[in-house]
């Protein structure tokens, strides 16, 4: 096999066939994509839930993860914060001519173990080659069909309720920057991108009155927040001292001029649950991570908004992130 | 020295309480309530965000000033930003907010999405590698800041010079601050009582003053009355600005004193301001959005480089354009108008469709007021 991908391979001749036997197959093959149809007949399914997602992430490897990892948990997830077991996902790669054999193969592994922790499996799929400059290195979408356990959603969410986050926040957004702009700090950031269904699932299990959950992606804590505060009309009011930032992430917002609350997370969200949980819900978080945390409650003092209170005692607006938050971190 | 230590000591909870208890208590023996000017952007930013107004005893008042070099940059030189970008094989080159902020035909975002290449640098210096890479191109460099950012540009020049670019060129706005204190200072209006200013004192920003010196203040306690105190970003910073104002007042002194020890000097860094003054010259008027023309105020290209001038090369427009009728963003800076008493504050006029400067950057006081909010 060539040691770089080349248009050929993306044509549906023999090339094509290369790649899909000995790399694609290799890694993803089950019973359904054996079949090797135009479409793959699935079974029946409780209360599907189905969702899409594309990432473009550059660099496509950064340390804690990369595109392929990103693109299994990110479908994934989205079904997970709808209360939403995995199951079947679609996988299309766009691929630049002259990528890496080599980087195409480490992407395909994390894709695999991605999907083994999510227990879901890759139905179909399609792989196009296009010329040199058409995209950036290598791009994937996936559609993911899951099975809804409970009926969490911002509707639930009511005054008084519990919010809680499942651990540091910002690294992702941080560690993109970091890899972009090229910034060297004493310790590496590592980016938290991971599945959250193994958090979800011991939640449900363990009878936790789940109201809604959100990872914090694109726009971060803050955009969640805000759009829960402008779909409800309640306030979420966020006690800054209880969110963790981690000093690598903390030190790159200062050289950048961010703040952590608007950088992307792709292994983190925001939970709210019903403030008789709260103590029950943090424990089994922090058996995952032990930086996570209750960060706050949900009040009528402004409707529609999220205030954060300091360490000193003073509150301020949270607002939605607005403008570039430039580069392109999923 | 680690990042850390630059700010997890300025930030610390237990000195920011233990300040505000000591400003109360200082507070309370003043005569009279004192209005203090912070000058620049930055400490409105942070004064807003920290929820430091939240901490301050009731006989003492911030007014936020003008140092946002974007909220101060006039719509007609938005404009020259903005027709330079959509010439013909041009790259134009800026700082920060100034992408966002949008002139009498658009901002440089939407000159973007019209398929101008506008692009954000960090550093002025990127610009020359951009230059490098680009030699087909013109490279112009829309250079905004006040004296923290003006030696940048002059070393970006300096290099330029040195290896012999030919598709480099500046559009220069850089301004300094003492002239706009001294205009805000001197504001009358002959009518309106009033409109005289009302500034007690001044918190003037540490940046500037790494650079230009803390001697540049000093004739605002000579001549004018009103002390200074050069303070740092942080909360804890500015918190004992306040408090070292505060003191002046009680015991009768005014004078320039220096909070932010940790670089800024009497002198300031005299190679960056010889480097200004090689290449630059004070223009005879500059335009500040808001406040209307100021002597002196800001800085041009001499004339033995106005080959790199944009300004020169190309026929931009001169006329003035006006600003909104409803907006009082020079009441604002001039501190007779909190941004929460304008009519369109935060319904027609917001960050994302600014009608007045003050809307402009997260460093203006409307934006900062519309982001943070004035809680508690
Ligand atoms: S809210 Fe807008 S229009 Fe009103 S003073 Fe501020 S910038 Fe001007």
């Amino acid at each position: 096999m060539q040691k770089h991908i080349t248009l050929a391979m993306g044509s549906g001749g023999e090339e094509s066939s290369e790649l899909l036997e000995k790399l694609v197959f290799r890694h993803l093959k089950n019973s359904y994509l054996a079949r090797a149809e135009d479409a793959t007949p699935l079974e029946s399914l409780q209360s599907p839930c189905f969702c899409t997602d594309s990432f473009t992430v550059s660099p496509p490897f950064f340390p804690g993860g990369d595109i392929g990892k990103l693109s299994i948990a990110g479908s994934c997830n989205d079904l997970a914060m709808m209360g939403a077991k995995p199951k079947f996902l679609s996988l299309s790669f766009i691929i630049e001519e002259g990528f890496s054999v080599r980087e195409f193969e480490k992407i395909l592994r994390s894709i695999k173990n991605e999907l083994a922790i999510n227990e879901a499996v890759v139905v179909t799929g399609d792989t196009k080659v296009v010329p040199k400059g058409s995209v950036d290195r290598i791009f994937i979408t996936t559609s993911a069909i899951g099975e809804r356990k409970i009926e969490a959603s911002q509707r639930s969410i009511q005054e008084g309720d519990s919010l809680l986050f499942s651990g540091d926040i910002a690294r992702h957004g941080a560690c993109i920057f970091a890899a972009r702009e090229g910034i060297e700090l004493e310790s590496e950031i590592t980016s938290d991108c991971a599945s959250l269904w193994p958090i979800v699932k011991r939640l449900i299990d363990d009878g936790i009155t789940i109201k809604a959950m959100r990872d914090a992606t694109r726009g971060g804590v803050a955009a969640v927040l805000n759009e829960w505060a402008r779909a409800t009309e309640l306030t979420f009011e966020v006690d800054e001292a209880s969110v963790r930032v981690s000093q690598e992430v903390q030190g790159i917002c200062e050289i950048l001029g961010f703040e952590p609350f608007v950088l992307a997370n792709e292994g983190r969200f925001v939970l709210v649950v019903d403030p008789k949980d709260e103590k029950k819900a943090l424990k089994i978080l922090q058996e995952f991570n032990e930086d996570a945390a209750i960060i706050g409650k949900v009040t009528k003092s402004y409707p529609g908004r999220v205030t954060l209170q300091s360490e000193w005692g003073t509150k301020r607006f949270l607002d939605m992130p607005s403008g570039e938050i430039l580069p392109r971190i999923c | 020295m680690e990042l850390r230590d630059l700010y997890v000591r300025f930030r610390d909870p237990k000195t920011i309480k233990a300040l505000a208890k000591e400003i109360e208590l200082e507070a309370s023996k003043l005569a009279n309530p004192i209005n203090i000017m912070e000058v620049c952007g930055g400490h409105t930013h942070t004064i807003m965000k920290y929820g430091l107004l939240q901490l301050l005893p009731k006989n003492i008042f911030f007014i936020h000033g003008p140092g946002c070099p974007v909220c101060i940059m006039p719509k007609e030189r938005i404009d020259h930003a903005y027709i330079l970008a959509m010439q013909e094989n041009v790259i134009l080159c800026t700082l920060g907010d100034m992408i966002r902020v949008p002139g009498s035909k658009g901002s440089l975002q939407d000159a973007r999405s019209k398929g101008a290449d506008v692009r954000f640098v960090y550093s002025p210096l990127d610009v020359l590698k951009i230059a490098k890479e680009n030699r087909e191109k013109t490279v112009i460099f829309f250079a905004i800041g006040f004296e923290t950012t003006t030696p940048m540009t002059a070393a970006l020049l300096e290099s330029a010079i040195a290896q012999k670019m030919t598709n480099l060129l500046l559009h220069i706005n850089h301004v300094t601050v003492p002239e706009v204190m001294r205009e805000l200072i001197d504001s009358r209006d002959e009518h309106i009582d009033s409109y005289n200013n009302q500034i007690d004192a001044f918190l003037g920003p540490s940046h500037v003053s790494v650079i230009a010196g803390s001697k540049i203040y000093e004739e605002f306690p000579a001549k004018y009355n009103r002390p200074v105190v050069v303070a740092g970003f942080e909360p804890v910073d500015v918190m004992e600005g306040v408090l070292m104002l505060v003191k002046q007042f009680n015991e009768g002194r005014c004078e320039v004193e220096v909070q932010y020890k940790r670089s800024v000097t009497r002198e300031g860094n005299r190679k960056a301001q010889e480097l200004i003054e090689k290449y630059f010259e004070k223009r005879d008027l500059f335009k500040w959005r808001g406040l209307g023309n100021i002597p002196k105020s800001a800085w041009k290209l001499k004339d033995a480089y106005s080959d790199y001038d944009a300004e020169r090369v190309y026929d931009l427009p001169k006329e003035e354009i006006e600003d909104h009728k409803l907006c009082i963003c020079g009441d604002i800076l001039r501190g007779m108008a909190k941004p929460t008493e304008c009519q369109v504050f935060g319904t027609a006029c917001t960050p994302a469709k600014p009608l007045g400067s003050c809307m402009v950057s997260s460093e203006g006081a409307c934006a900062a007021y519309y982001k943070y909010g004035n809680l508690l």
